[in-house]
């Protein structure tokens, strides 16, 4: 192989490790989230978990979901986590999380295998999922969880008491992307559920990815669906993408 | 259930049976630690291994790990076991069976007298002997074993490595899978099998791409076979459905739970298998099966408990998801050692441990085993990892090889090793194609008699209208 190609290559692959093994930047993500008005920063108070207090940013609808909460799983570093799938799906400790007053839908924004794609796209996905939703659901407050598999869902949601929860979480990094996301949606988590109990919208991430507005879109129409169902997973079919994907591509011709 | 025991410098250590006692003598792994199995220190491995020396191998017949009451695998183990070509080794403990091997391998005699033995092995036998074993037993046993397969090209001959071509693509794009099958070809590539993974797993998307890769090898005649690798019952549909059907593909596992959770049961094996047969599509030979493996599969279905509920070791069921193998006469099993990811192989030592493990259980269990060398990013491996297991195999005589551009697998997201990898292990080591694509690609002007793949101009290559294939 050329050198240069050899190169590239080598430089893939250490941009994808890196993504796996760079932390969360909390500090930075809870601040992103402040400022486009998702969560109030701790100057702001408490905000009533579906008022409209914050009403200067439109990315987010002007809906404030309240404080953000950080929790963590059982697996204490990076190295455990890779190891140890069954204590990234459990919580370390979930006093943080209490249920104000009952919401319809949370949201966990879980670290995953790319911490690079929450911090990317994170703030920008939620804000999409809370303009796509019905202003009369009622959301809960942010829960940013590090450490985090897909199963961790379970258990902050059930602390939560809503009815669906989504966990927005970092996806394995590939050679070509090193930072897509994807939302996994389960309705009535509590621990125990099974990976056939949820749905799966993936490979969110710009440019290349699912658009954050589609993703949205699919997630909200997957909502309706599972409380008109009264469940998630393999009997509840996403039957809003088949015309997003319809759109003639060109691009290759 | 026997309880063993061993006293290593005044610390006495026990063991629970044979399925803890195979589990805590195996090298170390994540996937047992993580399924909670694995011996807690490396003393208590090396006194279980001494432990394991000492036990006869008819131990293994008298004592199933896994109950053979609730599990067909262990069924089909034990009722197919043949008693007559067990005896030369019928009398030998673990540790003399690995003495016993060594000392064949010298022998001008040992691939005959192994290939003879095959039927007398169980899984667990051959796993409990590898245990025991550095790597080079490990390739100096499987070198000297002799395993061939036939369909359209002839698998596993002395001085070949076959190379499965990998055309994946995110989209099953017909341009795409047709531009990578190209690339392959002009390499070398693709003697063992053209095989893609498809993206949509839906009959109609399988249909177009068997009708594809069909059309291109009849086209230019390239004695190779073609495999969509989709489930066994759409297979049996696309057969029934009169689509060009050369292998029937399925991933299996050593467990019927975890067969269970592929979707699949022996008797559905054989629905597909003889469906395959049927179809009589193979020049030199009728081995119509596709299946590949891996180390975890189990664990990660939950389905890896054996006498007692006891975890067993994930190397021990990953050997007997040979014996499913066998049963069915494959042209090709591919363990894929590196894909599932850091929680069963953890870095590029442990990947590169099983890689060798599985061949040679395998092939001491008379499979056509090849090996995807591969790794996903969250393990600690790379690329330098691959080279090291890639030229290890082919001292060792693995089957075949996978081939995917750039060694990056854009549609499954991992890397496993390239046409130019191929290239280069074959050139290090003087391994040449299987012997009817070898003829293909000299007639062809594409390589020379010397096993080098000649440089191509593309608008004079006789597979220049390719592409053009896809299109239509």
């Amino acid at each position: 192989m050329p050198t240069r190609r050899v190169l590239e290559f080598r430089l893939a692959h250490a941009v994808a490790r890196d993504a796996v093994h760079d932390p969360l930047d909390v500090d930075a993500l809870v601040a992103d989230l402040d400022r486009r008005g998702i969560s109030a920063g701790p100057d702001r108070g408490k905000a009533p978990a579906s008022g409209s207090t914050s009403a200067t940013d439109e990315s987010s609808n002007g809906r404030s979901l309240g404080s953000a909460i950080v929790v963590t799983s059982q697996a204490a570093s990076r190295a455990e986590y890779l190891r140890r799938p069954d204590l990234g799906r459990l919580p370390a400790d979930l006093s943080a999380v209490a249920p104000s007053s009952p919401a319809d839908v949370g949201f966990v924004l879980a670290d995953g295998l790319s911490a690079r794609a929450l911090q990317t796209h994170g703030p920008a996905l939620l804000a999409a999922l809370i303009q796509a939703l019905p202003t009369t659901m009622t959301l809960a407050p942010p829960v940013i969880a590090t450490q985090a598999r897909v199963g961790l869902g379970d258990h902050i949601g059930e602390a939560l008491g809503v009815q669906t929860v989504l966990v927005l979480i970092g996806e394995r990094p590939g050679l070509s992307v090193a930072d897509s996301l994807g939302i996994y949606l389960t309705h009535r988590p509590r621990p125990g559920r099974a990976d056939s109990d949820r749905n799966c919208v993936s490979n969110i991430h710009a440019p290349g990815g699912l658009p954050y507005e589609v993703a949205a879109r699919v997630v909200s129409g997957l909502i309706a669906g599972a409380r008109q169902l009264g469940r998630s997973g393999v009997d509840l079919k996403d039957t809003s993408r088949e015309v997003e994907l319809a759109t003639p591509d060109t691009a290759l011709s | 259930m026997t309880r063993y025991g061993q006293t290593v410098r005044g610390v006495t250590y026990q063991f629970d049976g044979l399925v803890d006692l195979m589990a805590k003598a195996t090298p170390a792994r994540s996937g047992d630690e993580l399924a909670g199995c694995a011996a807690t220190s490396d003393a208590e491995r090396v006194a279980a291994q001494l432990t394991l020396a000492d036990v006869p191998l008819q131990q293994f017949l008298d004592e199933p790990l896994v109950p053979y009451e609730t599990d067909e695998v262990t069924r089909l183990i034990f009722d197919s076991h043949d008693r007559a070509a067990f005896q030369p080794v019928a009398s030998l403990t673990v540790g003399a069976f690995r003495d016993w091997l060594l000392d064949l391998v010298p022998r001008a005699d040992s691939g005959a007298v192994l290939t003879a033995l095959a039927p007398g092995l169980t899984p667990e036998m051959v796993a409990a002997v590898s245990k025991l074993m550095r790597n080079q037993d490990l390739i100096a046993v499987a070198r000297a074993t002799r395993v061939t397969s036939a369909f359209r090209s002839t698998i596993g001959l002395p001085g070949r490595l076959a190379t499965r071509l990998q055309p994946n693509h995110p989209t099953d794009d017909r341009r795409g899978i047709a531009a990578a099958t190209l690339d392959g070809l002009l390499l070398g590539c693709g003697d063992a099998v053209i095989g893609v993974n498809p993206a949509g797993d839906s009959p109609q998307t399988c249909a177009d791409l068997l009708h594809l890769i069909d059309e291109i090898r009849s086209t230019y005649e390239i004695p190779t076979q073609s495999c969509v690798l989709t489930h066994v019952s759409t297979t049996i549909g696309l057969i029934e459905a009169g689509v060009p059907v050369d292998l029937v593909f399925q991933s299996v596992a050593g467990t019927q739970a975890a067969n269970q959770g592929f979707g699949v049961t022996l008797s559905m094996l054989r629905e597909g298998y003889e469906a395959g047969l049927s179809l009589g599509r193979g020049t030199v030979g009728q081995n119509v099966m596709y299946m590949e493996t891996g180390q975890g599969s189990a664990l990660s279905a939950d389905a890896h408990r054996g006498v007692g509920g006891r975890p067993v070791d994930q190397q021990t069921l990953e050997a007997r998801a040979y014996a499913v193998c066998r049963e069915f006469k494959p042209l090709l099993v591919n363990t894929v050692v590196g894909f599932i990811g850091p929680e069963y192989l953890y870095d590029g030592k442990q990947i590169v441990r099983a890689g060798l493990e599985d061949h040679f259980c395998g092939k001491l269990l008379g499979l056509p085993m090849g090996v995807d060398v591969c790794y996903t990013n969250h393990a600690e491996a790379d690329q330098d990892d691959m080279d090291n297991l890639l030229t290890l195999l082919g001292v060792a005589g693995c089957s075949f090889v996978i081939a995917v551009p750039g060694a990056d697998d854009v549609m499954l997201g991992y890397q496993s090793t390239s046409f130019h990898d191929a290239l280069f292990v074959r050139q290090a080591l003087g391994l040449r194609p299987a012997p009817e694509f070898e003829a293909w690609l000299e007639g062809l002007g594409m390589m020379d008699g010397g096993g080098r793949v000649l440089p191509v101009e593309p608008s004079a290559s006789a597979l220049r209208s390719l592409t053009g294939v896809a299109s239509r």
